[in-house]
């Protein structure tokens, strides 16, 4: 295991500490919140689709889990800080369930896309059919359609009475977003994110060097579950309350969609992705000439046609043309690689 | 025994549904390989021309069966000319790009039509089996998907477009060289799989409250069968579209209509377990 | 990718300041009014209408003098059918706009992602939707109808008019299961059965083996507390099938949406409702307000129950400043909680102080040419079912919203 070079890790927490620092004067801490929030959700799945290679449709699952298992268990517990593990280690066990089902199953492709898709269809039809005085977990009501409110929010550690909101809880956000990108960095650099990169590239060939990809993969898949399940425990603690919709086919849709604008197979791009996005759509909530959701469709088609890499990678591409005169051939393949873990 | 018969219709009724909203689907992933997500908008937009067609005084069954075909395959012709035809060979990028224009359609229809536009009703009454009453519409739809399966099936196999549609899909290269020009064959066959949406719509509208947000209903539902049903157009529509209005059916009526959804999901998971690449890869190979 | 940042974040400043010219040309106004609603995405068709009716509302108190000589502003946010960003415009509302009043909220999940962030910063609330009820908190106000107000009229007129033997098909989440509850309770105490009980997730767009399990339970009355668009379908597969003419339907639901205008008049005529509103309600009151609607908009046919629930709300709030003379919370609640009455194009609506929901006329219609004519009228019609559970005179610092033990 590679760990991070220092030089890196420094330069990534000074970059984040000037941003925080820096962020608050021009959004309010609450919409920065959400927007980190979705950040860490975006780069959950830019961590097991741009790299491992599992085109997930289903990231919405884990994030609702962890957003569910975190409002089930400050119910009963009533106090934030197992909760808040428990919304991390439920979406990974669930991950690591569905993995071993899908990646023993040589299930790939496309046809993987649906089994996910289809199992958070099947979370959703069930979450919002629990609206019946039957379906308690402990003493938290599921409440179906109408989710679950009221639950404890973050508080310190050991003092439920001392919540974390406002302003410190932008903090909680923004540290917990350094801590997972860092993760991630230093993960990507191990062997293990290298050995992740080459099945994405060709599973065949990993395989016949002796690395058991089905397991890898699994591993993989539930790391970037658990994440998300760390943004949902953190949106249930922004929100106050937890709805179905959270499960919902258009959450799915959304993170693959942040996934794709920021540019795949970087990390800042998906995180980029969704903050941009996410605040894009609550600009247009201000405005009420023009139907919003025509506005964002036209937005996603001339995205795809006119800079389908994504953004981090075309700036990137940009800025390799404007520093070195001439840039080495690109190979025509469109295919989406990163050869580089550096967005 | 008339609740049998009745069950049974319904079961029938749930197959030829399925059969037709997935059709256009299933022709344009199945030869083309994009994934329409705009799908579901396609069949509401042949709602809304049906819906349009029969207020200027169209006859009803012109209205679904000609019009809103064509007014959809000309709308999926400009999209293909305008977006698609750009990300041939991009799965996710025209993904991203057919979810966007979904959006953009049901924003245009919501500025055109507004939320509350009158529907259509049946045009063919409900009768009797012994002591129950039937959708009689049911039939109609049921006539409309077999006659689909069997037009499909003609011109894959008996038509000359067919048999280059079907080159051109495997391998596009070979077709250029022999002197067919892909564009156009991917051209006609958007056309075809848009008109089917739209057909779809437009034949569903009569029994659906048709809001501009009506197509996300279709879309998973269609996107799961197709891909269950595997590499042969038809074979594979018809098994697991047969498969899951089974499944659906049986524990809608034993339990209740959610149980009914989650049983076909739960099916369709299980099918690609065992069937990572679709019924049709591993059965009846080598079918349409 | 630095000034790729720094270019992004000027256009989107540039942006935020272009979205918020419309909202703050009335610079020399005082008094601000705060509205979040669904005008885009799958919940729209509630939303716009509601939009339309309170702007129309606060463009009446303007041109009227404003209120206590001040003229109304107003900050509204389109939430685009998503709850996350009822809280992001809660706050926004609370804390960069600190607007006076909220009103806004359409389902039950949007109004409890905002109602604590009223309460916390002290921002009086309306939610001015037909609702579940239950909802006990001083900082709210709430103007639509409850299920106990409709289904307590609604039931014995429609067995009055069938027979005693019903089935219900409600929508499954907490409006459709207390709902159902009190239609069983109703059922029974005028002396009826309940043969069937079906609930359906709001994406349930099939009913053809419903139909089919309801014509083997043979009931008189089909009441039907569907929700939504999908759910419109049982309507029309009901009529496809035939069943129109041999089984009548009722509902506590359908027509909110204008769904009475969606269906054809073949599909609709005949169904029994009970609303605090009717398009078709033969009042001065429902008189003046479509000519006011068909002046602003130009079109007096494009709103529905809630819609004007929200002109209500905005007019129930306006009447309680003019008589505190002033906007300033506490005093507007004191006011409200004197029993305030205002007459609403749906008839006289009075506050409950007790919970803080309305009294108010329930109308029994039929719809008859996707319209709804009105058969009987219910005065005043109290909150029954929240008083049940809520009293804020004797525990003013209640924050819940009970589920209603029948």
């Amino acid at each position: 295991m590679v760990i991070l070079p220092l030089k890196e890790a420094v330069t990534t927490v000074l970059v984040a500490a000037v941003l925080i620092y820096t962020l608050p004067m021009m959004i309010s801490t609450y919409t920065l919140s959400i927007l980190l929030i979705y950040a860490m959700l975006g780069l959950s799945l830019g961590l097991i689709w741009g790299f491992g290679g599992i085109l997930c449709f289903g990231q919405a699952a884990f994030f609702g889990l962890g957003a569910y298992s975190y409002a089930i268990a400050a119910i009963n517990i009533g106090e934030s800080t197992l909760p808040m593990v428990i919304a991390m280690l439920v979406p990974a066990l669930f991950a690591a369930v569905l993995g071993v089902f899908m990646f023993y199953g040589r299930l790939a492709d496309v046809y993987l896309g649906v089994i996910t898709l289809v199992v958070t269809l099947i979370l959703f039809k069930f979450i919002n059919s629990t609206a019946g005085p039957s379906y308690v977990i402990g003493k938290a009501r599921l409440g179906g359609y109408n989710g679950i409110p009221g639950f404890q929010t973050l508080n310190v550690p050991g003092q439920p009475d001392n919540y974390i909101w406002g302003d410190p809880f932008y903090y909680v956000c923004a540290v917990a977003l350094v801590i997972v990108f860092l993760f991630v960095t230093a993960l990507l650099r191990s062997s293990f994110g290298r050995i992740a990169v080459g099945i994405r590239e060709n599973e065949q060939r990993m395989s016949l060097m002796g690395y058991d990809v089905r397991a890898r993969k699994t591993v993989l898949f539930a790391i970037g579950a658990g994440i998300a399940g760390l943004a949902g425990a953190l949106f249930a603690n922004w929100a106050e309350i937890v709805t179905p919709g959270l499960y919902s086919l258009g959450q799915s849709a959304e993170i693959i969609i942040w996934c794709i604008v920021g540019g795949l197979g970087t990390r800042v791009g998906p995180m980029l992705g969704a903050a941009g996005l996410a605040y894009l759509k609550f600009l247009l909530g201000q405005q009420s000439m023009i139907d919003n959701t025509l506005i964002t469709g036209l937005i996603l088609v001339l995205f795809v046609l006119f800079l389908p890499k994504g953004v981090v990678p075309a700036v990137a591409d940009l800025w390799k043309l404007s520093v070195r005169r001439r840039p080495r051939r690109k190979r025509p393949n469109r295919r989406i690689r990163a050869e580089r873990v550096d967005g | 025994m008339d609740y049998v018969a009745v069950i049974s219709v319904e079961v029938v009724y749930a197959v030829a549904s399925l059969v037709l909203i997935s059709a256009g689907l299933a022709i344009v992933f199945g030869m083309m390989k994009v994934i329409n997500l705009a799908h579901g908008e396609f069949m509401m937009m042949g709602g809304y021309a049906t819906i349009t067609a029969v207020n200027y005084g169209v006859n009803i069954f012109v209205a679904m069966l000609i019009v809103a075909p064509l007014v959809v395959g000309l709308i999926g012709l400009v999209v293909e000319r305008l977006v698609i035809r750009h990300l041939y060979g991009r799965l996710v990028d025209t993904m991203l790009a057919t979810w966007g224009l979904s959006l953009l359609f049901i924003g245009l229809a919501t500025m055109i039509f507004g939320n509350t536009t009158t529907g259509i009703s049946t045009p063919i009454p409900g009768f009797t089996v012994g002591g129950y009453q039937i959708n009689g519409y049911n039939f109609f739809i049921i006539l409309v998907s077999i006659v689909l399966l069997v037009a499909m099936y003609a011109v894959l196999k008996g038509t000359r477009f067919g048999l280059v549609a079907r080159g051109a899909m495997q391998n596009p290269e070979m077709a250029a060289a022999l002197g067919y020009s892909p564009d156009k064959i991917y051209m006609a066959t958007f056309f075809a799989g848009s008109a089917l949406s739209g057909l779809a719509g437009a034949v569903l509208a009569p029994l659906v409250g048709l809001v501009p947000t009506s197509g996300g209903a279709y879309i998973a539902k269609a996107f799961i069968t197709v891909i269950a049903g595997g590499p042969s157009l038809i074979a594979g529509l018809m098994s697991s579209a047969g498969l899951f209005g089974l499944v659906n059916q049986i524990f809608t009526f034993a339990v209740s209509p959610v149980m009914g959804e989650v049983a076909l999901l739960i099916a369709a998971v299980i099918l690609l377990r065992l069937l990572p690449q679709g019924v049709t890869a591993r059965f009846l190979k080598g079918k349409m | 990718m630095t000034s790729n940042r720094r270019s992004f974040l000027a256009s989107s400043a540039a942006m935020a300041a272009f979205a918020a010219l419309p909202t703050s040309t009335l610079a020399a106004s005082k008094i601000k009014l705060g509205s979040v609603l669904d005008t885009s995405g799958i919940f729209d068709a509630y939303g716009k209408p509601m939009d339309m009716a309170m702007r129309l509302a606060v463009s009446e108190i303007n041109a009227n003098g404003g209120l206590n000589g001040q003229m109304i502003d107003i900050s509204a946010y389109d939430t685009q059918s998503d709850m996350a960003l009822y809280s992001q415009y809660g706050q926004k509302l609370v804390r960069q706009d600190k607007v006076d009043v909220v009103h806004g909220g359409i389902l039950s999940a949007s109004r409890e992602a905002i109602r604590q962030t009223m309460r916390k910063s002290k921002t009086l609330y309306f939610y001015n939707v037909l609702y579940e009820g239950g909802v006990c908190d001083r900082n709210i106000f709430i103007n639509g109808v409850t299920p106990a107000q409709q289904v307590e009229a609604l039931v014995p007129h429609a067995m009055g008019r069938s027979g005693k033997k019903v089935y219900i098909l409600a929508a499954d989440y907490n409006y459709g299961q207390i709902t159902a509850n009190w239609i069983r309770k109703y059922v029974a105490d005028n002396g009826g059965e309940t043969v069937g009980l079906d609930f359906f997730p709001l994406d349930v767009a099939d009913f053809g083996s419903t139909i089919a399990k309801i014509q083997k339970a043979a009931p008189d009355l089909v009441v039907a507390p569907l929700v939504g668009g999908a759910h419109l379908s049982f309507f029309r597969q009901w009529a496809a099938a035939g069943m129109k003419d041999k089984i009548p339907l009722a509902s506590t639901t359908l027509g909110v949406g204008n769904e009475h205008k969606v269906l054809t008049a073949e599909e609709g005529n005949g169904i029994m409702v009970a609303y605090n509103y009717s398009q078709e309600l033969d009042t001065p009151a429902n008189a003046a307000f479509k000519k006011k609607w068909a002046d602003a908009y130009g079109d007096d046919t494009n709103f529905h129950e809630i819609a004007v629930s929200n002109y209500q709300g905005v007019m129930m709030w306006a009447e309680a400043a003019r008589q505190a003379g002033s906007v300033n919370r506490d005093e507007v609640i004191a006011a409200l909680e004197t029993g305030l009455s205002i007459e609403g194009p749906g008839g006289k609506i009075t506050v409950d102080p007790k919970t803080h929901h309305a009294t108010m006329d329930v109308h029994i219609m039929e719809f008859e040419n996707q319209g709804m004519k009105v058969l009987e009228t219910l005065p005043q019609r109290p909150p029954i079912d929240t008083q049940a559970v809520c009293d804020l005179q004797a525990n003013p610092d209640d924050n819940t919203q009970y589920e209603i033990q029948i």
